[in-house]
């Protein structure tokens, strides 16, 4: 459904991603692990297009985005959840989620199943956005994906700055998702525990390369913890 | 005390009815001029405002409305003089039209190169509004030129025996009030506003929700163009035409958009309001240049107190 295959993405002089390649399959929930600092959010924004790539090929379902902009690759079925949510602050709830209807046909209303969803976006979908909680605007933040009808999702390390007990209510919302939609997910993550919860396959990301690769099944927990560990 | 015993003493010499009626008089003639303000100010609030461009040419949009209308007038004059009574809001639709097209092709051919570049705007926008008004003046020559006005339009409207409503000054705030109706709804009701409060807010991260950012920023510029046409159709209700009509207003307009508040439609209704109520009554009682003085230091002094303008809008970011 997505496949990455050799991205080289580049600030300037400096290299933060090289030859960087891997795929997800239809349906699967993939993560990308690692500290800060290696290259997780650069390769999330190399996706959605909010970072051009330098070389190499990014598809989504067959279709070649690398080198378009981003709402084009919205266009083409992926949906970005940006790490500090970044909901519009000065829009209504419902206009942020109307917002992520750009490349819909019918968005003349948000979709029941959003509000099914996330009930609480219903309840406060006239106030501004930037007076809810993290943990609500994280939920804005991935309906307002959601309503673009996505193929892939991304999620920059949706638990940053979210109390620990909501961190549960998210991996519970996202597998709900996972069900209702069929879509693929792609999370970038340092927090081990929320990443088993969610994720068919695991990534670790060191200095914009991939060094290692599990499935949830066989994981070593111990080997991963190292690799997040200062 | 002694400063406003001084002021008070510029009344001295009218009697009570005569400084009422003055007053009244003078609201009204401040309020056409509120009317250009807001309309060009409208523009301008969205273009510097919504998108933080310095265009110093915006005063070349209202002079593009002004020669559409004039060249509409003479156009209907000489082919149809019986339609004569009812071309003018054809041509105030029309001057819309003219100007949001030139400013779409600015858009596309210099602006969006200069995006984040607030100073190199102001000055390749500075270079535009020469060029714009050498074209006029080949085109249209340098001497003043008027559209004819209907009947309708002309005239007053007498309040009382020495109170008299003119009614071109009517007809411009009717305009610029449905105009400010026209764009709220666009901005708060529409998919298009919605994209540019978007955008506006959050660049990377509207593009990134599937809004294109780039045809936002063009239709925006184009919008605020337009609306600056409207505000030169009218315009020739109270004035002839001339290729520098716009620098006359320009320094104002930008005035009433820093002072309301970059981006706020309310900021900009109130400042134009006040900057163009206090200059139309001062002006009668002192001269132009005293009273233009005189605004100006206020509104820096309220800018030293409220650097952000009369209206900001309060959110945690």
């Amino acid at each position: 459904m997505l496949n990455v295959n050799n991205l080289k993405v580049a600030y300037g002089e400096s290299t933060v991603i090289s030859d960087l390649s891997f795929d997800v399959k239809k349906g699967e929930t993939v993560a990308i692990m690692g500290r800060n600092g290696m290259g997780k959010t650069t390769l999330m924004k190399s996706i959605i297009g909010v970072l051009k790539s330098r070389s190499g090929t990014i598809t989504v379902d067959g279709t070649e985005v690398a080198g378009a902009d981003s709402h084009r690759r919205v266009a083409s079925g992926i949906a970005f959840v940006p790490q500090g949510r970044q909901v519009f602050s000065t829009l209504s709830v419902e206009e942020n989620i109307r917002a992520g209807q750009e490349t819909v046909k019918d968005r003349r209303k948000v979709p029941d199943n959003i509000y099914a969803l996330f009930p609480v976006l219903h309840e406060m979908r006239r106030r501004k956005a930037g007076n809810l909680s993290g943990g609500q605007q994280q939920q804005l933040a991935i309906a307002r994906a959601l309503v673009s009808q996505p193929k892939v999702l991304l999620l920059d390390e949706p638990t940053e700055g979210i109390q620990p007990s909501i961190i549960k209510d998210i991996a519970k919302t996202l597998n709900e998702i996972k069900k209702v939609y069929d879509l693929s997910i792609v999370v970038s993550e340092q927090v081990l525990s929320f990443t088993l919860d969610i994720a068919d396959r695991l990534y670790v990301i060191e200095s914009g390369r991939l060094i290692h690769e599990d499935d949830r099944a066989s994981v070593d927990e111990a080997k991963i913890a190292k690799y997040l560990s200062v | 005390m002694h400063t406003t015993l001084a002021f008070l003493s510029i009344f001295e010499g009218y009697t009570g009815e005569e400084v009422r009626s003055i007053f009244v008089m003078q609201s009204f003639s401040g309020l056409s001029l509120f009317a250009v303000f807001l309309l060009m100010a409208l523009g301008l609030a969205i273009i510097f405002g919504q998108m933080k461009v310095i265009n110093m040419a915006h005063g070349e949009f209202l002079t593009i409305g002004a020669y559409t209308t004039v060249f509409m007038s003479d156009l209907v004059e000489k082919s149809v003089p019986s339609a004569l009574p009812w071309y003018f809001p054809v041509a105030v639709v029309a001057a819309f039209f003219v100007a949001g097209a030139v400013g779409f092709v600015v858009e596309v051919g210099m602006i969006r190169f200069l995006y984040k570049r607030p100073l190199d705007t102001l000055l390749a926008t500075f270079g535009l509004s020469m060029i714009l008004q050498q074209v006029f003046r080949l085109i249209f020559g340098a001497r003043e030129d008027s559209a004819v006005m209907p009947d309708w339009l002309m005239g007053s409207w007498a309040l009382t025996e020495i109170t008299e409503i003119p009614i071109n000054g009517m007809f411009l705030l009717g305009t610029a009030i449905g105009v400010t109706g026209l764009v709220y709804l666009l901005m708060y009701r529409s998919r298009w506003g919605l994209r540019v409060r978007a955008t506006v807010q959050n660049r990377e991260m509207a593009g990134a929700v599937g809004i294109n950012t780039k045809m936002t920023d063009r239709w925006t510029f184009a919008l605020g163009c337009g609306i600056a046409g409207v505000a030169g159709a009218v315009f020739t209700t109270i004035g002839s035409v001339s290729p520098s009509a716009g620098q006359l207003y320009i320094v104002d307009t930008f005035l009433v958009v820093v002072f309301g508040g970059a981006g706020s439609l309310i900021g900009t209704i109130a400042s134009a309001f006040a900057i163009a109520q206090s200059q139309s009554i001062l002006e009668f009682f002192l001269d132009g240049v005293l009273a233009k003085v005189f605004i100006l230091l206020t509104i820096v002094g309220i800018l030293m107190i409220r650097p952000q303008g009369l209206v900001v809008s309060k959110i945690r970011r």
